[in-house]
């Protein structure tokens, strides 16, 4: 409990740790979780991020941020990582390092985009494409705290294949209500035709909110606009609801 | 930041702002000089790319922040106009 305890406080040193690849478990054509070992990990909240910093041989450094993928976990913590065309260091953490090899990360970072688990409120998470990472950490956060609040994820993907963390999404717990949005191919026997979100998605999924209740959405910054505006467009307060961009 | 060159929001000067911060920066509340709209950092937009990184207000892009990384300094100037963040402190 006092780790639990400390993920509370306000006052963090933050620092560089060597982080151990163990584990590199494909999601889909592109998208990768990535487990590393880490070494005096003080713990994390769904939604935080690190950063990971990657030095080549001429000690050329390169720093970028990724969410974690999972709840604490002792020393463990996952990583969802999309390899994006041309990126100077998606591709090689994707596909490249090798496992057992070290990186450095900082973190855990952000105490803004968090969901705490002894919240009570019902709870709406909206993620575009890989904007799914940080909320499915907030899902099985969820999950393991037995919580019996209501969780409602509206996922917006291209097609099935895209779909990241199908096990921790498609098990039918009660307390999770999910939604799958597919913009451009939809699997066989679809009910909604591909589209981009829209009003009526987000009123069907907003509809055991409480007024004060808060809302998550993550993705590329042209989805979190898009959504964000129509959450409010549907009278949510804009306090109330946390965004994050991932360009 | 990320592989694109679309603005970010303040979440990702979490990190860069750890090295010269003790308290945890994106739920520091601001409000606009210009605008008079508020919320908090991580709301921000952040135009990259690294090493510099410019955070302006999210209604009417009034610069909140400049952040500047090189080797050994952090460079920060914070606002054009005066505006202040306010950190939650224990």
């Amino acid at each position: 409990m006092a780790r639990a305890a400390e993920l509370g406080r306000l006052t963090v040193a933050v620092i560089w740790r060597r982080a151990q690849l163990v584990e590199r478990r494909p999601q889909n054509a592109t998208a990768r979780t990535l487990v590393f070992s880490v070494p005096g990990w003080p713990g994390h909240l769904p939604g935080q991020h690190v950063d990971v910093r990657l030095t080549a041989d001429d000690g050329y450094q390169a720093v970028r941020s990724y969410s974690l993928a999972a709840p604490a976990d002792g020393d463990r913590i996952e990583l969802g990582v999309q390899s994006v065309p041309d990126g100077e260091v998606s591709p090689y953490l994707a596909d490249a390092l090798p496992v057992g090899m070290d990186v450095e990360v900082r973190g855990p970072l952000g105490n803004w985009f968090v969901w705490r688990p002894a919240a009570g409120e019902p709870v709406l998470l909206v993620a575009g494409g890989s904007g799914i990472v940080p909320l499915a950490a907030m899902v099985r956060a969820h999950r393991a705290s037995g919580s019996d609040s209501a969780l409602s994820l509206v996922y917006s993907v291209r097609g099935g294949d895209d779909v990241w963390y199908r096990d921790h999404l498609d098990d039918g717990h009660p307390g999770l209500d999910v939604r799958f949005l597919y913009t451009r191919k939809p699997p066989p026997g679809s009910i909604r035709d591909p589209a981009r979100i829209s009003a009526a998605d987000l009123a069907d999924a907003a509809a055991g909110l409480r007024p004060s209740s808060p809302v998550y959405v993550c993705g590329p910054t042209g989805f979190v606009e898009t959504a964000a505006d129509l959450l409010t467009g549907l009278g949510r307060d804009p306090a109330t609801i946390r965004t994050e961009r991932f360009g | 930041m990320a592989d694109t060159t679309a603005h970010l929001d303040g979440n990702c000067l979490a990190g860069p702002l750890s090295e010269i911060l003790s308290v945890e920066p994106t739920a520091a509340w601001w409000r606009c000089p210009q605008c008079a709209r508020s919320g908090p950092l991580a709301d921000l937009h952040v135009y990259g790319p690294e090493p510099g990184l410019t955070a302006r207000c999210p209604g009417c892009a009034h610069v909140a922040l400049r952040l500047v990384r090189e080797e050994g300094h952090i460079w920060l100037s914070m606002g054009g106009s005066a505006g202040a963040f306010r950190f939650p402190v224990a």
